[in-house]
């Protein structure tokens, strides 16, 4: 019959786009991959640059925040530092656990503002992984970073931030396996 | 309601059944669009007493009469009930009413879903209401509930609205393929697609506009409820996922959302304009073409709401752009609304009234939605009561009234009496002039700074709130005086005749049946040449 007919096509059509709201994830990973918004930039590691390209000073803000009721203390060595592009560098960042019971912790980065996320390039970051600390455990770890020497002249400055998240529940079976 | 339809089928084989048993196991698209519609009025006043409310305690400034907290819960479903409980609702109960005998069907094409889609939307306002007796409240994170408000900071109710609004979807979802189905197979010979009625297009439309992101708002209340019971990390950044994603997936169904708020009422006042200035609607394919434009826009506008989220330049101008073109099609329809009075045989009764107000005031909203647009300026604006002022234009004066309209409209042919015009004069009068008195000031207070969803404010916007806040239990009031016309006009209305209005018979096949319309009509199909315009 033709009523059943386009009573199916309505209904598939209607499962088709229940799946579309769940392919919006994903599309827009890659949308913010590509455009390099809130900082989610994981393209290819850039671990060294041509010295001859021309380079300039870049000023690097650093921020931490801890998520909700996160209790660690979670902060960078320096607020800020003068670097040139297309060169390494290191930042320290200390996080102590300051509860009475192991934590695990995870590290959420973002670059401001948004369109210079794609030329700040963590070649090395504890946001890759998550950090297990013991009671009362403190651990400094480095950021090795590059700034790109492509970076729009009009950026005369960048911010990472970092904010810190509980996720010990999230990662205590993981954990367990280690 | 019973008593009305009871006593007008004796002349018919098989009239409704009796008691309360009628209403659950109906399949008749007249008793379902008469539950659907009593429905919504229900819920226009439990959403209603939740915006006075928050108007009391706007009184003044200061904390007056509620906490901060249950604040938070009378604002979040005051907008849940009035879009998904009233408004929504309310459009369907017209479609079910009025889309068969505009293309003279029968009935709706599924009669058992459509029991089903109504009985199921109860449950759900059931389910969201319980949780005001709950522990931990009602659902505080506002309409919009934006993850992670609604998901790790949410009471624990907010399963319980999960749930509600995965309901209220699937009622909506089957409606619209109902709907469609109705107007695909079932239109009288003749009535090719650019022959149907306004009504029926922007239905034909919104239907669609339904099923394409009705499902999407599931899928994004879905992932809700695996964040926060089975430990995935869609909007949860120290997992992974990303709170603005659910921002982005909300307005992807949200924006499509308020289409589907209005267009039916744009149907709706292109036909009471057309029959008060006794002409044919002006420029009938252009609003049939504009509404499909509108849809259509639709789906590449929602980031609009959210320009303060931190995108890039271009991303902005996009979504400005875009949104601007929107403008194009919707002053289309007004003036070809304008343009079908001008010169015409005009009337001013009550259904009449509504709808020429609804064109000035939803221009109005339409206006402080193109400043809106504008992303530069939209940072000032951005949740504050300017933003305010701008939905309730467009909801109220906008979709609300064309509701009421239609009410007027076609009352004395569901009830085969008129309803008391002066009463009608009364209460359209008093809405216009309320309705004015409280929207119109939250612009002034909006553009100066005060922030939307708080329950307390800075002095310097005391008076205007407090003139708003009149507004509202005026407002409020006048709708009391609906409900008195309507069950006026129910039980000691006088007889109406068959055209209802002058000319009307010419203009639609529902006016072409006796006043009350029957509990079955057109069991066989009309001719189109019954009908001397046919557009």
């Amino acid at each position: 019959m033709k009523a059943q007919k386009s009573t199916l096509k309505l209904i598939l059509f209607t499962f088709g786009m229940f799946g579309f709201g769940f392919a919006l994830v994903p599309l827009y990973d890659v949308f913010c991959d590509i455009t390099g918004l809130n900082g989610k930039v994981t393209g290819p590691t850039i671990t060294s640059y041509d010295q001859e390209l021309s380079t300039r000073e870049v000023k690097i803000t650093f921020i931490t925040s801890n998520n909700k009721q996160m209790p660690w203390s979670f902060k960078s060595s320096s607020p800020q530092m003068k670097v040139e592009t297309g060169q390494d560098y290191l930042m320290d960042f200390t996080f102590t656990n300051t509860t009475n019971k192991p934590m695990i912790a995870q590290a959420v980065p973002s670059v401001s503002p948004g369109r210079g996320a794609r030329y700040f390039h963590k070649t090395e970051c504890f946001c890759f992984e998550q950090q297990f600390l013991e009671a009362g455990e403190s651990i400094t770890i480095p950021v090795k970073f590059i700034i790109d020497p492509e970076l729009p002249k009009d950026i005369p400055s960048l911010a990472l931030g970092y904010t810190l998240f509980d996720v010990t529940e999230e990662f205590a079976n993981l954990q367990a396996i280690n | 309601m019973s008593a009305v339809i009871d006593s007008h089928h004796d002349d018919h084989h098989h009239g409704p059944a009796k008691g309360f048993s009628r209403w659950l196991y109906t399949t008749n698209h007249k008793d379902i669009g008469s539950m659907y519609l009593w429905f919504s009025l229900v819920m226009l006043f439990i959403g209603g007493a939740m915006a006075m409310v928050i108007r009391a305690e706007l009184f003044e400034p200061g904390s007056q009469i509620v906490s901060p907290e249950f604040y938070n819960q009378m604002v979040t479903n005051h907008g849940l009930i009035m879009v998904f409980g009233v408004i929504m609702p309310a459009f369907v109960g017209f479609a079910n009413w009025m889309i068969p005998m505009q293309i003279g069907a029968p009935d709706m094409a599924l009669p058992r879903l459509n029991n089903l889609s109504f009985w199921i939307l109860p449950v759900a306002f059931g389910i969201l209401l319980s949780t005001f007796f709950m522990e931990g409240g009602a659902p505080n994170f506002g309409w919009t509930f934006y993850a992670p408000l609604s998901t790790e900071y949410a009471p624990p109710t907010v399963t319980f609205f999960i749930f509600s609004v995965h309901i209220m979807g699937a009622s909506s979802i089957m409606g619209s393929i109902n709907i469609i189905t109705t107007i695909l197979n079932m239109r009288a010979p003749g009535m090719t697609l650019m022959k149907m009625p306004l009504f029926v297009w922007s239905w034909f439309i919104t239907a669609y506009l339904l099923i394409a992101v009705m499902p999407v708002l599931a899928g994004a209340v879905t992932m809700m409820l695996m964040d926060i019971h089975a430990g995935t990390s869609f909007f949860k950044a120290g997992g992974g996922g990303d709170p603005v994603l659910f921002q982005h997936i909300f307005w992807f169904f949200g924006h499509p959302e308020v289409y589907i708020m209005i267009l039916p009422a744009f149907g709706i006042v292109s036909h009471i304009i057309e029959t008060f200035s006794r002409k044919p609607i002006f420029g009938y394919s252009s609003m049939v073409y504009a509404i499909a434009s509108i849809a259509l826009l639709s789906f590449v506008v929602w980031a609009h709401h959210m320009f303060t989220v931190g995108m890039p330049i271009a991303g902005e101008l996009f979504f400005m752009y875009s949104t601007m073109l929107i403008a194009i099609p919707t002053g289309v329809k007004v003036f070809n609304w304008l343009s079908t009075m001008f010169k015409g045989s005009l009337t001013f009764e009550t259904p009449m009234l509504f709808a020429i107000a609804f064109v000035a005031l939803f221009t109005i909203g339409g206006l402080s939605g193109i400043m809106l647009a504008i992303a530069p300026a939209d940072f000032q604006y951005h949740d504050t009561y300017f933003v305010v002022a701008h939905f309730h234009y467009v909801l109220v004066p906008g979709a609300l009234f064309s509701l009421l309209a239609a009410a007027y409209y076609w009352i004395p042919k569901w009830t085969g009496k008129m309803y008391d015009e002066t009463l009608g004069k009364v209460h359209f009068w008093m809405s216009f002039i309320s309705v004015n008195l409280t929207f119109f000031p939250m612009h002034f207070v909006g553009l100066a700074g005060m922030p939307r969803r708080i329950p307390d404010y800075a002095m310097q916007f005391a008076d205007w709130n407090m003139m708003v806040s009149v507004g509202a239990f005026l407002f409020g009031i006048s709708q009391l005086l609906f409900l008195f016309i309507v069950l006026k006009c129910i039980y000691n209305g006088k007889a109406a005749t068959t055209e209802v209005w002058e000319g009307a018979k010419d203009r639609g096949f529902e006016w072409t049946v006796d006043s009350p319309a029957p509990y079955h009509t057109f069991s066989s199909p009309p001719s189109m040449e019954s009908l001397k315009s046919s557009s």
